[in-house]
Formats: structure tokens, sequence, C-alpha cells
């Protein structure tokens, strides 16, 4: 076998253990594979998918950003409470993800003009996004959005007979599939995670890289925030909690490296695949929800122990 | 005494070691030598238990062994220092030379941590080293950190002790330390073997020398009884012909002017200029500034003061985005960690620094970028079986090539080359050289620095020479020996090995 395909296979790992798990899971129940569940399965992937794109380009830079919840809850109050009060609902979008871009932009800015650690600056905004996102909305739902056709659609609409919003993770895995794996943008996301000095020495302006993959994460988080908002017709101030850390397992089951520099986003889409398939697995199973979570830990576990076992 | 009989070794079904033989005399330093790839480290991982042999036979003092690990080699007092270090730098003196070994009353683990200082001390100034075991590993020279390494070899008793491109990072003065403390250990009885690029080491502290050729023994000589080209010959299997290649070349009008260039506790006052086609080495011994004059060109780092003239006119380059608008191209020292990025393709390499040319308004075109890196790859004699082999997986001299090809991909009008054949086998080397010529001929301005002489003086036009951040010297093509640029790199001392 060529380095390539055997390359290949190996990158393929992720999608034969989510063909497995769908296996087992639908032997166990067969009613998983109604198209009922599949589209509710894939509705709710799709929200943890967009954020882990994001969570993709940032990790592949061989950063972090945790605050991916907090800009989802804080996007998604702005834009409810914007609705709310009666303002178009395409502009009250164009608001959120501008916001979105910004508060991601802001973790940019601080990892690298500050030169604070991405673990820690994006703990600190983590905390700071979800205060600002509770005395925004002094800690109540915030509801009442009016039924905008349109932004109703957004949630819980088909377009084709498919979900709105797996539509829309669909289209921004291939928009980010093909800025990762096409230009010379996401040549320079893997070379900043591969080895930043020799980037910068290869006159590539490495802030600017890292500070455009968060923005960019932002915007993600905040589209995601859109899509919870409509389907709740609501936001909640502990909106996006814990998202983070669903966001980074998808990615790291997905196959990248936390270190940079090495990864596909293709694999975070299986990830969130597998997790998604997981969570509703266990629940049609009828799987207590306090052993859910023992299990999610052990995939994950299972699956970054196998990834060493083969790079060694 | 160590015999090593009829050694084969194979990976995978790819032949690494072929019926080779070595023999280690009690109280020898002996060389091993051989281009990348010949197998001299696969030698002494099988020597040191790191890899075990297919076939063929280890005796050591008489006795048959069959190492399984390391730690059965230590015990028949075998030890290698690799060339990284295996030294923790936040840990002092003492806990380095102790580390694993540590002296602790009876079996409760508590240290006796006077008393080990008090060895570590004592036994470092057996080595000739005074310094405070107390001391932080890391704040010490490498010099200084590898006599600590090879004081550790000695508290465990080692009697054969393998060094692997021992003197890479270390400044002649040194090198001169090291080689007495080999020396005096020889003399106790202690063998050496010694692996190294470097012929002039070689001839001047070895014994003997044996030299493996692509996987096979080619034979054994008496350092006094042989000569440079003979061991060049047989590590190559052909004649060389002259090690330096001849260049033919039109030094045109000054392209680089460099006034005053200081920055602040680093260096001061650096003041010369370079023409086209011409090739300036700048020579000084490890830590005079050199690097660091370079990266402040390339605007890596930030001058605290001077000027930078280019083409007459004065030239603000504040990173190294606006030198490579100015043409100007940094072949980095160290290739792993400066100029590669490991994990990508050849291909990747070499367009990292040429993605605008790859592309067309941001998006990445497949065909210019291979037809680009196919170029370079031909022109460099860059070996390998395909533009998407990893760069990771190459050996020294073609990652070289790599990242040269990387720069001329810029089409530079200044090539800057930080320490270009380190680490680079003999027959790289000279191809290495070739390019170089090449490029002077085609006008392209050059500032190589290099720490080997006979390289500066087979290479260059004109050598300026740096001590502790200053210039010292500009030496001429005509009056360039190595004794004189010595007498600037070491401010008037004289060294000897």
């Amino acid at each position: 076998m060529s380095i390539k395909s055997k390359e290949m296979l190996s990158k393929l790992g992720p999608l034969f253990g989510l063909l497995l798990l769908i296996i087992i899971v639908s032997v166990l129940n067969p009613s998983f594979l109604s198209i009922a569940n599949i589209f509710n399965v894939l509705r709710q992937v799709s929200i943890s998918a967009i954020i882990a794109f994001g969570m993709t380009f940032v990790i592949l830079t061989g950063g972090i950003d945790l605050s991916v919840g907090s800009t989802l809850a804080l996007t998604g109050a702005i834009a409810a409470s914007l609705l709310a009060g009666g303002l178009d609902p395409f502009l009250t979008m164009g608001i959120a993800l501008i916001l979105g871009l910004i508060l991601g932009a802001i973790n940019g800015v601080v990892i690298t003009k500050g030169k604070v650690a991405p673990f820690i600056a994006t703990l600190a905004t983590m905390t700071i996004y979800r205060g600002l996102t509770l005395v925004f909305t002094e800690g109540r739902p915030i509801s009442g959005l009016g039924d905008h056709y349109s932004f109703q659609l957004f949630g819980k609409g088909y377009f084709l007979g498919f979900p709105v919003p797996v539509v829309t993770m669909v289209i921004a895995f291939f928009i980010l599939y093909f800025i990762l794996q096409k230009t010379t943008f996401g040549r320079r996301v893997y070379a900043v995670g591969g080895n930043e000095e020799a980037a910068k020495l290869s006159g590539i302006n490495t802030d600017r890289v890292k500070i455009a993959v968060y923005a960019i994460t932002g915007f993600l988080a905040a589209l995601s925030a859109l899509i919870l908002t409509s389907r709740l017709n609501s936001a909640q101030p502990t909106a996006g909690e814990s998202y983070e850390l669903d966001a980074i397992a998808a990615v790291v089951l997905g196959g990248t490296s936390l270190n940079g520099g090495k990864g596909w986003i293709f694999g975070t889409l299986i990830g969130a695949l597998i997790i998604g398939v997981l969570n509703n697995g266990m629940n049609l199973i009828g799987v207590s929800s306090f052993w859910q979570q023992v299990v999610k830990g052990i995939v994950i576990l299972l699956a970054v122990l196998m990834d060493r076992k083969k790079s060694a | 005494m160590i015999e090593m009989k009829g050694i084969s070794k194979s990976f995978s079904g790819n032949v690494v070691l072929d019926n080779v033989q070595f023999n280690l005399a009690d109280g020898e330093i002996h060389a091993l030598m051989g281009e990348n790839g010949a197998g001299k480290s696969t030698m002494m991982k099988i020597l040191s238990g790191i890899y075990t042999k297919d076939a063929g036979e280890v005796v050591v003092d008489g006795e048959v062994v069959h190492f399984k690990s390391p730690k059965d080699a230590e015990k028949y007092g075998i030890i290698v220092i690799h060339q990284e270090l295996n030294i923790l730098p936040d840990l002092t003196v003492a806990q380095n030379l102790f580390l694993g070994k540590e002296l602790t009353y009876g079996k409760t683990g508590i240290l006796k941590t006077r008393q080990m200082e008090k060895e570590a001390h004592e036994l470092l100034l057996r080595l000739g080293l005074d310094v405070n075991p107390r001391m932080r590993t890391g704040d010490l020279s490498v010099g200084k950190q590898q006599i600590i390494e090879i004081a550790k070899a000695i508290a465990s008793d080692a009697k054969y002790i393998v060094m692997d491109e021992p003197t890479a990072a270390l400044t002649d003065r040194e090198i001169e330390t090291l080689f007495k403390t080999i020396r005096e250990l020889k003399a106790k009885g202690i063998s050496f073997v010694y692996i190294s690029h470097r012929m002039e080491e070689i001839f001047a502290i070895c014994d003997r020398i044996t030299i493996l050729r692509d996987g096979g023994y080619v034979g054994v000589r008496n350092i006094p009884e042989t000569n440079f080209d003979e061991i060049v010959a047989m590590m190559v299997g052909r004649e060389l012909g002259e090690r330096f290649p001849e260049r033919n070349c039109q030094i045109g009008e000054t392209k680089l002017e460099v006034r005053n260039l200081t920055v602040n506790g680093l260096f001061k006052d650096i003041s010369f200029s370079l023409k086209k086609g011409e090739v300036l080495a700048v020579a000084g011994l490890m830590g005079a500034g050199r690097t660091e004059v370079a990266q402040t060109i390339f605007g890596y780092r930030k001058a605290s003061s001077g000027e930078i003239f280019i083409d007459g006119k004065k030239a603000t380059i504040k990173s190294p985005i606006d030198a490579m608008n100015h043409r100007i191209g940094f072949v980095t020292e160290d290739r792993k960690t400066q100029g590669l990025v490991l994990d990508f393709s050849i291909k990747e390499n070499i367009a990292l620094a040429n993605l605008k040319k790859c592309s067309s308004s941001g998006v990445l075109n497949k065909e210019k970028e291979t037809s680009m890196v196919m170029k370079y790859i031909e022109d460099l004699k860059i070996r390998t079986s395909s533009p998407e082999q990893s760069a990771k997986s190459l050996s020294g001299g073609n990652q070289q090539k790599v990242v040269i090809g990387k720069w001329l991909g810029t089409d530079p009008e200044i090539l800057i080359l930080d320490e270009p054949t380190r680490g680079v086998d003999i027959g790289a080397k000279k191809e290495i050289y070739h390019i170089i010529n090449q490029l002077a001929e085609a006008g392209v301005a050059i500032l190589m620095i290099s720490s080997e002489l006979p390289e500066v003086i087979g290479i260059a036009d004109r050598v300026i020479v740096m001590q502790e951040g200053k210039l010292t010297g500009e030496v001429n093509k005509e009056q360039m020996t190595q004794e004189v640029i010595m007498h600037y790199a070491t401010g008037g001392e004289q060294l000897v090995y």
C-alpha cells in the first residue's frame, strides 16, 4: 500500500467508527433509522457541528477556544431581544453574525497582541461573555420574538425536504472545507499550527491568521445561536453551556491533533455525528442520562487511544 | 574491547545494514563515518541496545552479548551521548548528574542533596569544568552541558562512550575543552566512538576510522596513514573531484549596505556592504551574534538603531514580509525548527513562501504549485519519489535543499544562508556549494554565515568576522587563512585543537 492510501485509510477511521455505531444502534432499536429520527439527529448535530467547524480552524493553528458557548448565548440573547423589539429579521441576523465575528476577533487579538495563552484568554472571555449575557438578560429567558416567517424557517423549516439547519450545516461544511483545503488562507492555517516560527520566517503574518480563525469561530458560534434561537423561539441565558467541550470532542474524534497542524474538517463532521448518534441512540435504547455521560467519555478516550496507537 | 561482526539489519524489507563490522579497542577514539543513510546510527543503536540485530555477533570484553534495551548495554559500560542532549534544563547540575541514580538515606527516598552536590562538583572538576552544582543546567552553555553528559556517563562507570555529532553546537573553545576531556579519559582506558561529519576534527582527535557506505562496510584506516581525499573517496565510492567547485563570476555593484546596525544586548554597530554576484561569508564563534544580525536584516528581530540600504536606497524592514518585498531570502540555520513545517510535504514547504505565486485571488492553483515545485526538485536534485513526500522523512541534505528551494521560488536578489551545510553529508554539501555558485553567477548577492572555516575559505569572495557582537575584521580572498579568521574571531587569541 502506498503512503498516500495508508494515510487515507487512517483518516477514514472515524467514518468506520460512525458506521459501526449506526449499525449497533439500529440493531438495538430499528426505529433509529426512521426518517423522522434521522432528521432529528441531524438537526441536533447541526448546531454543535457548526461550532465544531470553527473549533477545527482554531485547533489546527494549535489554539483552543473555550468561549464558543458563551458567544452563542450572548449573540443569541441580543438577536432575540432585537427581534422582540421589532427589528427586521435579516438585519437582526446580520448584526448577530457580525457581533459573533467581533467577539471571536477579540479572542484573537488578546491571544496574539497580548500574548496570552489561548486556553487562558478564552477561559476569561468565556466568563466575561457569559456574564454579559446574564447582565443583558437579567438572568431570564427572552421570548416573544414575534412570528417572522423567515426567522422561524431558519431553525424549524425545510428546504427541498431537508431541515434548514441541516442544509445550513452542509453549506457551511463545503465552504469551510474549500477554504481549508483549496485557499492560501487554509494553507496558512495549517502552517501556523505545524511550525509557527517557520511560517513567520516564510513571510506569513501569523497574528493575522490567528485573529482570523478566532473571528471565524465567533461567527460560526453566532450562526449556531441563530439556529438555536429560532428552534426554541426564545433565548436562554444559560444556552450553550459546555458546548465548547462537545466541539473539542468532535474535533478530536475526527482525528485532528490538539498540537495543531494536522487534521481535517471532514473528520470534525464525522466526530460531531458520532456524538449526535451516540446521544440519540442511548436515548432510544433507554440508557439513563447519567450513564450516557460515562459512555460518551469512554468513547472519546477510546478514539484518542486508537489514534495514538496508529501514529506510534 | 568491542567487536561487532557480520551485523545485518533491515526494516520492513529495507536493508539498512548488510554484513557490517566494527571494532573498538580499549582506550581508543574510533571515528565512524559515512554519508547520511550509510548506517552509522543504526549500527550504534544496535550496539547500545535500542535496535536488535537481524544477524551477526556483538562481543564485549570477550563475551557474546544480546542487548535488548539500552539498560542491558549500560551494564557493559556502553553509553551513547546523542546529538540532542539528554539534559533537563530546569534541574540543577547535580540533579542532572544523579538523575535516576540519586543517593538516598537507605531505601527511604530521602535525598542526600549535600553529598550529591559535593560529588558532582568533584567529578566535574576532574573533567576540567568548575561550575556550581546548584546552578540551573539550562543556564550553562551547550559545551558545558556536553561535559555534564560525559560526566553522567563516567558516573555510571561507562567504558565505551558513543558520541553523535558532539561538536555541532559548540564554539571552538568549547571543542578544545571537550577534546582535552576526551583525551584524558582515553588515557584512563575509556574508548570513544566518534560520529561526525567534520573531517578536520576526526583527524585531530581520532586514532582509527571506519567507513560505511549504503549500509555496507567499506574499510578501516589508521588516521596517521590516511588522508582527507582517501576518506572522501571511500565514503562516496567515487572521486568527488574538487571539494569546492570553481565559480566564474562577475561581481557587480553594491546591492546591500548595512550601516551601524545595532540590537541592544546582542550586537553593536555592524556595518558592511554586499555586491551583486558576491559571496560574503560571516565567520565567528557560536554566540558571536551572526545569526541575530541576519535575523535583523530579514526583519525577524527589531533593530535598536542603524540603517539598511538596498540598491542605494534606504529600506525600511520591519517584518519578514517587508524583507521579502525587498527580494531578500533567508535560509535559516535550524531546518527543523525554523525552516520547515515537518508535517508538510515537500510541495507544501516549497510553496509556503510562494503562496501568492501558486494561487489566483486566494485560491490555490494545483498546476501552478506542482510545476513550480517540480522545477526546484529537478534543479536542486532533491532525491524523492514524489513531491507529496513529507519533509520529515527526508535526509538532512534533502531537507536543506527543500528550504533553499522555498527561497529560490521567491526570486531573491539577496540570499542569506545561515550554516547552509550543517548536518549535511559530503555529497550534498558539494551540491549546495554548486547551487551557491550558480546563484552568484546569476547575480544574486549572497550572505553566508558559516562556522566551518574550510567552507568559508573555499566558497567566499570576502569574509567579515564577528566576535561577541562586534565586527572585528574583514578579510579578502587573497589573505584568507584559518589562522587570520580565527585571530579576529577570538579577539587575538590563537586556538589550537
